[in-house]
């Protein structure tokens, strides 16, 4: 035999790498017919960390055409995201805009002598895609991250339905679809998925029509009491809002640090 | 060798056992792909025919993963024609029955993907079932 120990060990060194480098390109891209096939929609709208005001002085001063308008609003989201309604035991409902008294909104908050306007009115809710969200760093399966634009995604098909991210989040944001939503969803958005039992659902800021260049559902049906923007961005609109207004945001001692603002 | 005959007894009869499924089906109607429901007025799909046969469960997962996770929902697919990745709007809207195209294929196959589970197939949609 012509080769020594050391030209052995160097052919079977090189052979070896070879092999894994073959091996690890072969079966990343192996079965596409294109090398990279994937691409951003054009029309997609971008921001650094997306934001929302919740103007209430913009809703109508009458209790009854307020609810009106938030419902108006509410039924948007729902049809447009195939969100369960009416289901038999209040601990199945889920939710992803909602609405509730001041007390609850911004516990702590209140006092015996609250102005009536803010007493008596209900407050529309949503996720506040926190910039520091617990229910992401709760989550074990990574099923809900931080998406770069700020919103906090849910990836239903890695769910498992443990509801960490329920106990983590302090908004109740979350729900847990204990049953089959499917029959509870009345007309299909063909466009968007329903949900299965054993998943967590929330407010994912209709990232899906972010893609297509349109603003959420509940900001387009709100005629302008929600206004919907880049808090990254100086000239944004919503920056100016927030720059011209007093705004409040949800138990921002917990830290948090939530992207929906409240003119109250 | 010892008890040839036993033992040749016994390795013919274990050869008939192994090539049993073999010979059973001898004669017997061999696997048919299920005729399936086209639709009529598309002329391609987004990838050739036996290629999407062999390699769409791939890439529909690759799909769930590349919109979802990296925000990217734009296919090119043959000839750099550009198509949304999305089962209901874009798969669907060509191949508009789900049992006649589907669960074909999937049913023959004995294969029972969850897709359905979340995903709101076409005739949902028309005749309000679930």
């Amino acid at each position: 035999m012509g080769s020594n120990r050391r030209q052995f060990l160097r052919i079977a060194g090189i052979t070896t790498l070879l092999g894994l480098g073959g091996g690890i390109t072969l079966s990343a891209s192996s079965y596409k017919p294109q090398s990279d096939p994937a691409q951003e929609n054009e029309k997609r709208l971008r921001a650094g960390r997306w934001g929302m005001v919740i103007d209430m002085r913009k809703f109508p001063k009458d209790p009854e055409e307020r609810q009106r308008v938030f419902d108006r609003i509410i039924e948007a989201c729902h049809s447009t995201n195939n969100v369960p309604e009416g289901e038999a035991k209040p601990i199945q409902e889920v939710k992803w805009i909602w609405k509730d008294h001041f007390e609850h909104v911004f516990p702590g908050k209140e006092n015996p002598f609250l102005a009536e306007r803010v007493e008596q009115s209900e407050f529309l809710l949503l996720c506040n895609h926190c910039k520091n969200p617990p229910c992401v760093r709760v989550c074990p399966t990574q099923a809900t991250y931080k998406r770069e634009d700020g919103i906090v995604q849910m990836d239903f098909h890695r769910c498992i339905g443990c509801r960490y991210c329920m106990a983590g989040c302090p908004y109740g944001s979350r729900s847990f679809n204990f049953c089959d939503p499917g029959p509870y969803v009345k007309d299909k958005n063909p466009d968007f998925p329903v949900r299965m039992r054993g998943v967590v659902e929330k407010c994912l800021f209709c990232y899906q029509r972010l893609e297509e260049g349109k603003q959420p559902a509940c900001v387009e049906a709100s005629n302008g009491a929600l206004i919907f923007g880049d808090l990254d961005d100086p000239d944004s609109h919503i920056r100016q809002v927030l720059r011209e207004n007093y705004t409040v945001r949800r138990k921002v001692d917990l830290g948090t640090e939530p992207s929906v603002f409240y003119i109250v | 060798m010892y008890d040839a005959g036993k033992i040749l007894i016994g390795l013919v009869i274990f050869l008939l056992l192994l090539t049993f499924p073999f010979w059973f089906s001898l004669g017997q109607a061999s696997y048919e792909s299920p005729d399936l429901q086209l639709p009529e007025d598309k002329e391609e799909c987004i990838e050739d025919t036996e290629w999407m046969r062999k390699n769409h469960m791939q890439l529909l997962d690759d799909w769930r993963d590349t919109v979802v996770r990296e925000g990217k929902s734009i296919y090119i697919g043959k000839g750099g024609k550009k198509y949304d990745m999305s089962l209901q709007k874009t798969c669907m809207d060509c191949h508009t029955s789900k049992e006649e195209f589907c669960d074909k294929c999937h049913n023959t196959a004995s294969v029972d993907p969850y897709c359905w589970d979340c995903h709101v197939a076409p005739e949902e949609v028309a005749n309000g079932q679930q």
